[in-house]
């Protein structure tokens, strides 16, 4: 990723605090964004990852704490004098304007010329490929086309910091699968620095350069998507990113034992607050109860599932865990899948053996 | 359509069940239609066909030429003045009452709503002459302007122009609020966030997006003020004492003085045409407006 300092800004916030009405939107905050980086802000609706992006455009406005923008202060500024780039969930395109009107309005507002605001506002659409459609209006564009619209707006100005509401939450999945690689793309080509809004993970973990994930107003882990996936702070990070299961496990004289058998694991796991097992359904194997470097887990099958491009078989470990293992759907699959109510031994590679504390 | 074989599966019974559900449709509208019919369009008809024949139930067109003597003519500019100029009012204290509405706290919102329901909710007689009490020569209208130093004298606010264009636009103003209300209401904030979002200071915000988005909520309102006020009776009538002839007084006394109908159906028969003209060339720039946007 090349980082041109003249085309991007850091973002540093402090202590930022929000509180409507006794509850905490957000809880102080804080987070430092590099000058270039594609930054998401994970989590449910409610953690408080609008708010911060809101906060960031000016539209909330703190109780207290620091916002920076390559080290000035932003806070007091209204939003119309921060100078971003905008995509709003809604797209909020100007009904009453058309294509060209729309992306040009942000050059319009700073004064650019007519030939130059028509020069960039054709060269912003062919970026999305819409430059057909310039003089059209907007009540005839598809949701995928306001979506690139409503994206070309936004860059149309060459803004440093670029904010994303979940811009792609109202498109299909195969469409929003598409414009994830290609803002990927166009955020490597531009090299803005962007802060993304988003309650999928997936979604996050495709496009990002670092993910926050947030939960009740706090950011419970920033990190690569590789090291969030692999290497989550707690259980709720793990239980929030990917499907996984977390069983409990004790801890007896700095041993981790689970279902009876000391666990082997690559990480260190003393002094964990109830330490939990994290089990990923693509982790697991049908192993022999001989095999190395594995850790054993007993259960019954309890259900087999076709999902298309896997299966998913759920294992009844006994006392109320369950766990789930993927298998890829190959004609030439090594051994037959089991039956409901078989018994089976599931195997753990030590390396993807994970224990995770309640809390960071 | 045909292109289905009607030997198809269900494709006879389908077809069949299809038109049972037009014809059902069309019937369960039929009554209203006649309704309008026979309550609007051949009461219209009927006064076209009145306005033809003279007070000895000969056909002429002298009601019409009558209509070019001066003294008609000014009534009918006094007419369009008075709503010209009412409406004009009507839209400056509208849009900012409208907005206030949309944009204020809920409580005062809720108040400035409470307000024009009630005042449109009561009888129009009683407000007009609440009017001619507030705007006579002793009354609060001018205690208050003499108390405020404005004026030494009192000044003539009632039994003229000044007083019949007051009382109207009292009464008109909640037909001007109203649709302005709603479409304001119905205008996402987000719009004016975007603005913001992309540099638009709040003022620029409003000239650039919330403005135009508001335009047909003010042209209906401007409509329905304009039009209502080209056929007003009983407010200019009473507070313009005599002194302010609108169209609709001229009917009036060719009815219940002179008992011309043709007379009173010609003059009818002309409000409805310039009524529909003055729509026709609102519809006309409304649209306009919003492709020059």
């Amino acid at each position: 990723m090349s980082v041109d300092h003249k085309l991007s800004m850091s973002i540093d916030i402090e202590n930022l605090t929000k509180t409507y009405s006794g509850f905490a939107a957000l809880d102080d905050v804080s987070l430092s964004i590099k000058s270039g980086e594609f930054l998401s802000l994970l989590g449910s609706s409610g953690s408080g990852k609008t708010t911060l992006l809101m906060a960031l455009a000016g539209f909330v406005r703190p109780d207290a704490g620091s916002i920076r923008f390559g080290g000035r202060e932003m806070i007091f500024e209204p939003p119309h004098k921060r100078d971003v780039g905008m995509m709003f969930q809604s797209y909020a395109l100007f009904p009453h304007m058309n294509v060209f009107q729309n992306v040009a309005y942000p050059l319009k507002l700073r004064g650019y010329k007519r030939a130059e605001i028509r020069q960039r506002v054709e060269q912003a659409l062919a970026t999305v490929e819409l430059d057909h459609l310039i003089e059209r209006g907007i009540t005839e564009m598809s949701g995928g086309q306001r979506q690139r619209i409503a994206l070309a707006r936004a860059i149309v100005f060459e803004p440093k910091i670029l904010l994303m509401d979940e811009p792609l939450s109202a498109l299909d999945k195969r469409l929003r699968e598409t414009m994830q690689l290609e803002l990927r793309r166009l955020h490597e080509r531009l090299g803005m620095t962007v802060v993304y809004v988003t309650h999928d993970q997936r979604e996050a973990l495709t496009m990002s350069d670092r993910i926050a994930v947030m939960s009740k107003g706090k950011i419970r882990q920033v990190d690569t998507p590789l090291n969030l996936y692999e290497r989550p702070a707690n259980r709720f990070i793990a239980e929030f990113v990917g499907e996984s299961s977390c069983l409990p496990v004790s801890v007896e004289g700095g041993q981790i034992h689970f279902q009876g058998r000391a666990l082997r694991t690559a990480s260190q796991a003393s002094g964990l607050q109830q330490p939990s097992l994290v089990v990923r359904p693509e982790k697991l194997q049908f192993v022999t109860s001989d095999a190395a470097d594995f850790n054993l887990l007993q259960g019954h099958v309890s259900d087999v599932i076709f999902q298309g491009e896997s299966q998913l078989v759920q294992v009844d470990l006994g006392e109320g865990m369950a766990v789930a293992i993927r298998r890829p759907t190959r004609s030439s699959s090594d051994n037959r899948l089991p039956v409901r109510g078989e018994a089976v031994t599931l195997g753990l590679h030590v390396q993807d053996t994970l224990v995770v504390g309640e809390q960071a | 359509m045909s292109a289905i074989d009607a030997g198809a599966l269900n494709a006879r019974e389908l077809r069949s069940a299809d038109r049972r559900h037009r014809l059902f449709l069309f019937g369960s509208g039929l009554p209203a239609l006649l309704l309008v019919l026979v309550t609007f369009v051949l009461p219209i008809g009927w006064l076209f066909w009145l306005s033809l024949f003279d007070a000895d139930g000969q056909l002429t067109i002298q009601n019409y030429t009558r209509l070019l003597e001066p003294i008609y003519v000014l009534t009918f500019v006094q007419t369009f003045k008075i709503a010209v100029i009412v409406t004009v009012v009507c839209v400056l204290i509208g849009y900012p009452y409208a907005y206030f509405m949309t944009k204020g706290p809920h409580w005062l919102a809720s108040l400035a709503m409470g307000v024009l329901l009630v005042s449109l909710w009561t009888s129009l007689l009683v407000r007009t002459y609440a009017w001619l009490i507030i705007l006579q020569r002793r009354g609060m209208a001018n205690d208050l302007l003499m108390a405020l130093g404005i004026t030494d004298v009192p000044l003539s606010l009632v039994h003229n122009l000044t007083g019949t264009v007051i009382g109207m636009v009292h009464i008109m103003l909640p037909f001007m609020i109203l649709p302005l209300y709603a479409a304001m209401k119905s205008i996402d904030p987000i719009y004016n966030q975007a603005a913001a979002a992309f540099g638009a200071s709040p003022a620029r915000a409003f000239r650039d997006v919330f403005l135009p988005l508001s335009l047909p909520g003010l042209a209906a309102g401007a409509t329905l003020v304009f039009v209502i006020t080209l056929g007003f009776y009983v407010t200019p009538a009473l507070l313009g004492g005599g002194k302010v002839q609108m169209i609709s007084m001229r009917i009036e006394s060719d009815v219940s003085m002179y008992a011309n109908w043709g007379a009173a159906s010609s003059l009818g028969v002309v409000l409805l045409i310039a009524t529909l003209l003055m729509l026709f060339i609102v519809k006309k720039g409304a649209g306009f407006s919003r492709r020059s946007e």
